[in-house]
Parts: structure tokens; sequence; C-alpha cells
């Protein structure tokens, strides 16, 4: 029999950040996200890393980005009310290009809320948190053992794309102790950040007291590679509208090329970054979406529908942002109906809505009908309620 | 632990200056605190690769592009938290802070905690008493009176004192002076090699607004002083450990212990559960419920089912309710919510009151265990009534959840009694697992006055 531990996400969440090579934490107590805190302040002693209680969300993030350029693997966590905190220094790593994993533990709100209550809410505010609307990527675990795969993954995406990365989960996946095979963890690998070279003398718009250039991307879809703060090249890093080398300008020409790349850098590459588990049936005419703790109640009722002979669809969705659109439509043959079930107002249906519906428009196609499955009331959606809406 | 700081002794720098020209306001002070800051690395003979120069918002925040060092222009008032995390990263690098006075203000809880912990970084602060990028808006430090875009008729608030506030904080190394004083690279270095938090308030005079608006100058920035009572020159000095390295050096005891092992649980006692089963234990917080809870689930695993556990607390930590719901498997469980529990152990009053849908929900087919202050619950379900004091047990009320949970489970049988003696011992360590041995021994006979009483009955 296979050996199985009694483990709760946020061991798994700590434990796939120690295993990326995470050497940096900040972050300040609020609850349900704590237990990332204690275990980070307990392990990363024992690696050589630092970990800190900073004097608020803002000093947190601020403390990662600065640690993250001058090379490490920076990593924090919180919940709704701390990542408002978070909000404009989201923004500065955005802008800076700042490789950074941000676990967003929801809790209920608006405001204080339910502390600890289950929730879903943030979906939008990750995407849209920060002035300027540029991209994030976000990804949601739905089992302890994701906890653990997707913070790996999250660590690799904020190496590769230099971006803040949202590992998105909520009070009961997080706090909520479950079984898990040992040997049922999945340890995607973790890249190196792609380090800058010396520029040869006589590089086009290279200064005489440079060796690189800190924001120099070609094509303008790439990453820039990375030269760290005390290294060996002369680097600078602004949170202002810059050129390549980092200075500030207003020239519209090189504005509007670097805001474009922040954009494309994410959105050209959305396909490599979707990660879905989608579950069809022969004859399905219904297709039921879900992420997070709700997944597992998804694929409950999902089991029991078709223990009963009632054909239904599954698709869950690990990438929450980029939006997973080829998948999104990729399951939609035969498919009547769309159930989009989260603890929210319908963060996602309305991402869904708008692709199925753009895609139907482009098509001259009948959209199916898209019903929001949605609770908001501190407890977990139920198979039930799932199957309710299941057409018969 | 000593620190060198990393010189460039093969090649010394005559300057730290690049080529690009300053673009501040004729007569500001902020160019001439620059060539000071440049003439005190001069002198430091620095690696410049081995420097960094952060700044804040503001004309000051323009700064670092000036400089051949490395460079971090990040958010308003947070620059003395980037430069933290710069720090604690690579405690051996120079790291120094360009701030205004708006800086300090809308940053304050980052001062004064970067003073407390003697984080080694330097800390510039261009203070000119208002906000010149914006248009010469009051700032913390703007004196008493002082005329601005927002104080039209005086400035009311008390201008912060940069200097005492940090000094009484914690700092290592505290300076206040102006722009016009010679002796600023030398303090500037001084500060850089104090090897603590070092502030230098350095005032001076922005031309743009607070000079016009105030009739303000050299000579009248000397007078300010006395009339403000704030001492000059070296205001503080103190030897405290620097926080990065002390940090490292805290933890360096730690290192190469194992991170987060795995607690693996090898099937090995037998259980004939063939379906979901759903147990509530509803009791107070403080009365160990959640670990009781846990301990049932480790047991679980030990009997080769599969467990998941939910907790419900209030925001509060020992008052209130705690309730634990668990499910038992044979197989993997997906939804993990908990309606109609198959039995709930109910032991307290604050309990009783959150557990109101769990007791709804019983049927003829479920359990409620509870103790002799809640038998007079009517439910459908089968219910057991555990008296510690009838069956003779003392000096078990905190282990109260321990034991009715354990008497429900000798009655239910869902797994062998040694499977949860066994979680126990593998996760509790000793006084704490013999006590709670000693209870599980104890809720053999509690379950066992139990039966005796319903037979009677």
């Amino acid at each position: 029999m296979a050996l199985r531990e009694f483990v709760d996400g946020a061991t798994a969440v700590a434990r796939g950040a120690l295993d990326s090579g995470c050497d940096f934490f900040a972050g300040y107590p609020i609850s349900p996200a704590t237990p990332i805190l204690l275990h980070m302040i307990r392990e990363l002693p024992k690696t050589g890393g630092v970990a800190i209680q900073a004097e608020d969300e803002i000093a947190s993030i601020s403390m990662c980005i600065g640690a993250a350029m001058t090379g490490a693997r920076a990593f924090t966590a919180t919940s709704g009310p701390g990542l408002s905190l978070y909000s404009e220094n989201i923004g500065l790593a955005i802008m800076g290009e700042v490789p950074l994993v941000i676990v967003d533990v929801q809790r209920m709100g608006p405001a204080t809320g339910g502390a600890t209550t289950v929730a879903q809410g943030d979906v939008q505010f990750v995407r849209w948190g920060t002035s300027g609307g540029y991209p994030v990527i976000a990804l949601a675990p739905a089992s302890v053992a994701e906890c653990y795969s997707l913070t790996r993954r999250a660590f690799d995406l904020a190496e590769r794309f230099r971006v803040p990365v949202f590992l998105m989960t909520d009070k009961e996946m997080f706090l909520s102790m479950s079984t898990a095979a040992v040997d049922g963890y999945e340890a995607p690998p973790v890249r190196a950040r792609t380090r800058a070279v010396a520029e040869p003398a006589g590089t086009s718009g290279l200064r005489a007291e440079e060796s690189h250039l800190p924001y120099r991307f070609e094509p303008i879809d790439r990453t820039p590679p990375f030269a760290p703060i005390g290294g060996e090249f002369i680097t600078r890093f602004t949170g202002s509208s810059h050129d390549e080398h980092a200075m500030l300008t207003k020239d519209p020409a090189k504005v509007g090329r670097l805001n474009e790349h922040l954009v494309r850098k994410i959105e050209d590459h959305a396909d490599e970054i979707a990660l879905v588990t989608a579950d069809p049936q022969q004859g399905a005419r219904t297709l039921l979406i879900a992420y997070g703790i709700t997944a597992r109640g998804m694929q409950e009722a999902v089991q029991r529908a078709r223990a009963a002979g009632r054909p239904v669809s599954a698709l869950t969705l690990q990438t929450l942002w980029p939006m997973p659109e080829r998948a999104i439509l990729g399951a939609l043959e035969g498919i009547e109906r769309i159930v989009v079930a989260e603890l929210n107002h319908g963060d996602v249906r309305r991402e869904v809505e708008r692709i199925v519906y753009r895609a139907a428009a482009q098509g001259r196609r009948v959209a199916p009908e898209i019903v929001g499955l949605h609770r908001v009331d501190g407890e977990l959606l139920e198979p039930q309620q799932f199957l309710a809406l299941v057409t018969p | 632990m000593t620190e060198t700081l990393a010189r460039a002794d093969t090649v010394p720098c005559s300057t730290y200056r690049n080529e690009r020209e300053y673009p501040f306001c004729p007569g500001c002070g902020h160019g001439v605190i620059l060539n000071h800051l440049n003439a005190a690395l001069v002198r430091l003979k620095l690696d410049p690769k081995r420097v960094c120069i952060v700044t804040d918002i503001g004309c000051q925040g323009l700064g670092d592009q000036y400089f051949v060092t490395h460079a971090f222009h990040g958010l308003h008032g947070r620059s003395i938290a980037y430069a933290t995390g710069i720090k604690l990263a690579d405690p051996e690098l120079t790291v120094i802070v360009l701030i205004g006075d708006g800086g300090t203000g809308i940053g304050g809880a980052h001062l004064l905690n970067a003073a407390r912990r003697n984080i080694g970084v330097t800390v510039l602060v261009f203070n000119n008493f208002n906000f010149g990028m914006t248009g010469g808006e009051h700032s913390v430090t703007t004196p008493p009176g002082g005329l601005t875009a927002t104080t039209r008729g005086g400035n009311l608030e008390r201008p912060l004192d940069l200097c005492a506030t940090v000094a009484v904080n914690g700092a290592g190394f505290v300076w206040r002076g102006t722009a016009f004083d010679k002796t600023l690279p030398d303090v500037i270095a001084d500060a850089v090699q104090s090897r603590s938090f070092a502030l230098l308030d350095i005032w001076e005079l922005c031309t743009a607004y607070y000079v016009p608006n105030n009739k303000f100058s050299r000579k009248a920035l000397d007078a300010m002083r006395e009339e403000l009572g704030m001492p000059m020159g070296l205001v503080h000095r103190a030897e405290r450990p620097e926080y990065a390295h002390a940090l490292r050096e805290a933890g360096a005891a730690e290192a190469g212990q194992p991170v987060l092992p795995p607690r693996p649980l090898r099937a090995a006692f037998p259980s004939t559960l063939d379906r979901e089963f759903r147990l509530v234990v509803a009791g107070s917080a403080g009365g160990k419920i959640k670990s009781t809870v846990r301990m049932v689930g480790e047991a679980a695993l030990l009997s080769g089912l599969w467990a998941a556990q939910q907790d419900d607390y209030p925001v509060t930590v020992q008052t209130g309710h705690s309730i634990s719901e668990l499910i038992l498997s044979p197989r993997e469980i997906l939804y993990t919510g908990v309606t109609r529990p198959d039995a709930l152990v109910l032991i307290s009053e604050d309990g009783r009151k959150m557990a109101g849908r769990y007791l709804r929900g019983l049927t003829a087919d479920s359990w409620l265990f509870t103790t002799p202050e809640f038998a007079g619950i009517e439910t459908p379900a089968r219910k057991v009534v555990f008296d510690p004091d009838a069956a003779g047990v003392r000096g078990t009320r905190r282990n109260l959840g321990l034991l009715a949970t354990a008497a429900a489970l000798r009655r239910l049988g869902l797994f062998p009694p040694e499977a949860l003696e066994e979680a126990v011992r593998l996760g509790q360590r000793s006084p704490v697992a013999e006590e709670s041995l000693e209870t599980l021994a104890a809720s053999a006979a509690v379950a066992k006055a139990a039966l005796k009483g319903e037979a009677t009955a």
C-alpha cells in the first residue's frame, strides 16, 4: 500500500517553496495565511535562507522585491486585506519585472469579512489589483498534491517571466487536513533565472559605464536577462516608465514598446502557462467548470452523475490568469450548458462568458447557455448543487 | 562578526558619477548633497559593483541616475523597505537610501522599524520642508507657521524630529546638518562605515516652492534650528548588532537540519469501513478539539483509510467554540463538506450553540455522543451519554474532547483503539503523550460505563 500522510495545504505549499529553492520570505500575520509565515520562519534558516516578519504588508512585499532583485527567490503569503496593501507594489513588480511568488489564501470579503471563512472572491482582484491593467499569472491548486506541485510551477513561471505569480488558494484547501500519497507529489522543475551576459563594447545604445542593459528585450515578448543588484554588472531597477538603460523616459515610442512588452511577454505565451484537467464524457451536454476547493465538490458530483447514468463533462482550471482560453473552447464539443461554479459572484463566469460568446460571435454560432453556480455564505458548494444543473 | 566593505583596491574610482547632468532647479540643494555623496564614495574607495543606491519618489528620487553604482528606484515612501530586503539578501552590500521629507512621512513605519532593527543601511534625508515635485505641499517636517500650498495660513502641525525618532528607537548613527555643511562627505563616509542603521537629516532649500513662499534663505535655515530646538551634528551614536548579520547568525545553528520532511503513516491496523463516515466533534476553544481530531485522522491513516479534517472556530483564541469535522473513507475523499454527520460528539455549551445544523442533520442511523450536561437533547439519533464521574474517571476535564471522542470511537469500531494510541505516540511528545495515553485508557472505562447504563435503563 502506498505510504500516505495526513497533511494540510499550507505545509504542501511551504514544502513546494522550499524545494523550489526559495531563499527569502517576508510576511505579516493574517488569517488564514499565517501558517506559511510560521513555516518559513522555522524552516528557511535550515537552508541558509532569510525569513522575516515585516512591520506591515507593504514592507513585506517591498522587502521581497528588493531581495528578488539581488537574485533571491522571493516568496510571500497573505489574504485579501493584505493583498489590498500589496497592490501598489504588485504594480512595481510588474513594471520592474520582478520574479515573485505571492500566495493568496482567500478568505471572505469585503473588508475584514470572515477571517476564518472560505471564499474565492479574489480572482478578478489579483488580475486587476494594481493600476494600469497589466497582466500577472495566477494558479489555483485543487488538492494538497497540487498545493505542492503548483507552488513549484509558480516559482518556475516567476523565474521565466519575471512577473508576480499568484498561488490562489483558500482557507479550506490551505488549513484543512487531507490524505496524500507521499509518492504522489508531482515535482515539476524550477528553472534558473536567465542571467545577463556582458554586451560587447560598441553595442548600440550601450554607455561607456555600462556592461549590459537591464531592460533590453528582443523580440518584444522576451523577458530581459537578469543581472542581480550587487553582481558583476552595474544594474538598475525602476518603477518608472523607462528605456532599456532603466532611465526615466517619456519618449512615446519607448514607453509604448515597454508597455506592450509587459503585456505580450505573458499573453503571447498564455498557452504555455495554461494548466487544466479536462474530464470529458461522450454524449455530455453539460460542462462543469471549477477551480480550487470548489473543483473537489465538482469532481464528486461528476462521479455521482456518471454512476447514475447521466453523462457530464468537467474542466478543472489550474491556471486562472491568463485564462486558459484554448482549453475552455476545446471542451465545448456537444455542450449546450456550461456551469461555472465558484465561491464568489461570478469572477470566472464572466471570463467564460467573454471567451465563449466572443468565439460564438466570430463563428456565427449559437453559444451554449452559461450558468453561474455561486455561493458566498461561507459554505462549500455541495455536489447536489452541481447535479441540479446537469442537463437531463 | 566583522564586516569588510568591498573595496576597489586595484582601481580606485576618481568619481562614482556618470556624465549625465543633474536636472535640479537653480539653487536647489539636491545636487550639492549628491556631490557630497560622490565625494564620500571616493573617500571610501568602495567597489561600485558592491554599492546600491535606493531612491524614493520626489526630486531626490531622480538621484540614482547620476551614479555608476547599482540603483533601485521604487515607490513613494518604501525605499527603506526595499533597502532592507536588499540588505537582508546581501548583507555585505553597501546600501544607501536617498529619501525626501515626504517619504519619511508616508513611509514612517519603515523608518521606525529599520531603526528598531538597526538594519545596516545609510539613509540620506533630503529635507527641504515641503513636497517639491508635486507643487510645494507641506510635509511632516514643515516648520510651524510654514506657508505651503496646503498650509495657506501657516503650518499648524508639529514638525517630526526625525533624528530624535530614530535615535530613541535604536538607530546606530544619527546626524543632522545642512547641505551647506562642508563636512558632509566625511559624515556620509562615517555613516556608511558605522555598519548600523544611519540617518542623516540634511536640511536644504527648495528654491521652487519653500524659499519663495516663506522668504526662506540659508540664514533662515540657521535661525530655524534655534527656534525648533533640534540639535545639529552627531545627534546619537550607539553600537548594536547589525540586523542582517544578526538574523543570519541567529538562524545559523539550524543550518542543515531536515526541512519539512513528510510524515508518512504506514497502515498497520485493520478497518472494515466500506463507505464515507462523517464524524463531528463540537467543543470549546482551548479544549484540544483540533488536535484530538487530527490524531483520529492519523489513526485512520494508520488503519489504511483516507481522512479529511476541517476545523471551524471564531477569530478569538481561547474563547468560543471549536468544531472539527472528520471524514473517513476507504477511498480518496473529494468533497469535504459535512451537513449530515454519522456521529456527533458534543461536549460543551460553546459547541452546542454552534452545532445546531449538525444536530438537525442527525437521523435514526446516526449517533450523538455527549455528556450528562446535554443528556436532555432530543434527537432521533442513537444517544450515548458519557459520564466520567460515574465511570470513576477523575481529572480528565481538560482532556474531555479526547476522552469522549476516544470512547465514541470504541463504540463505533471504525478501527482498533490501538491505532489511536499509535497516533498519540507518533504525534505527541512526553509528557503530553503520557497524559493522552492515560486518557485513552480511561476512555475504555467511560465507554463501558455508558453501555452498562444503557443496559440498566
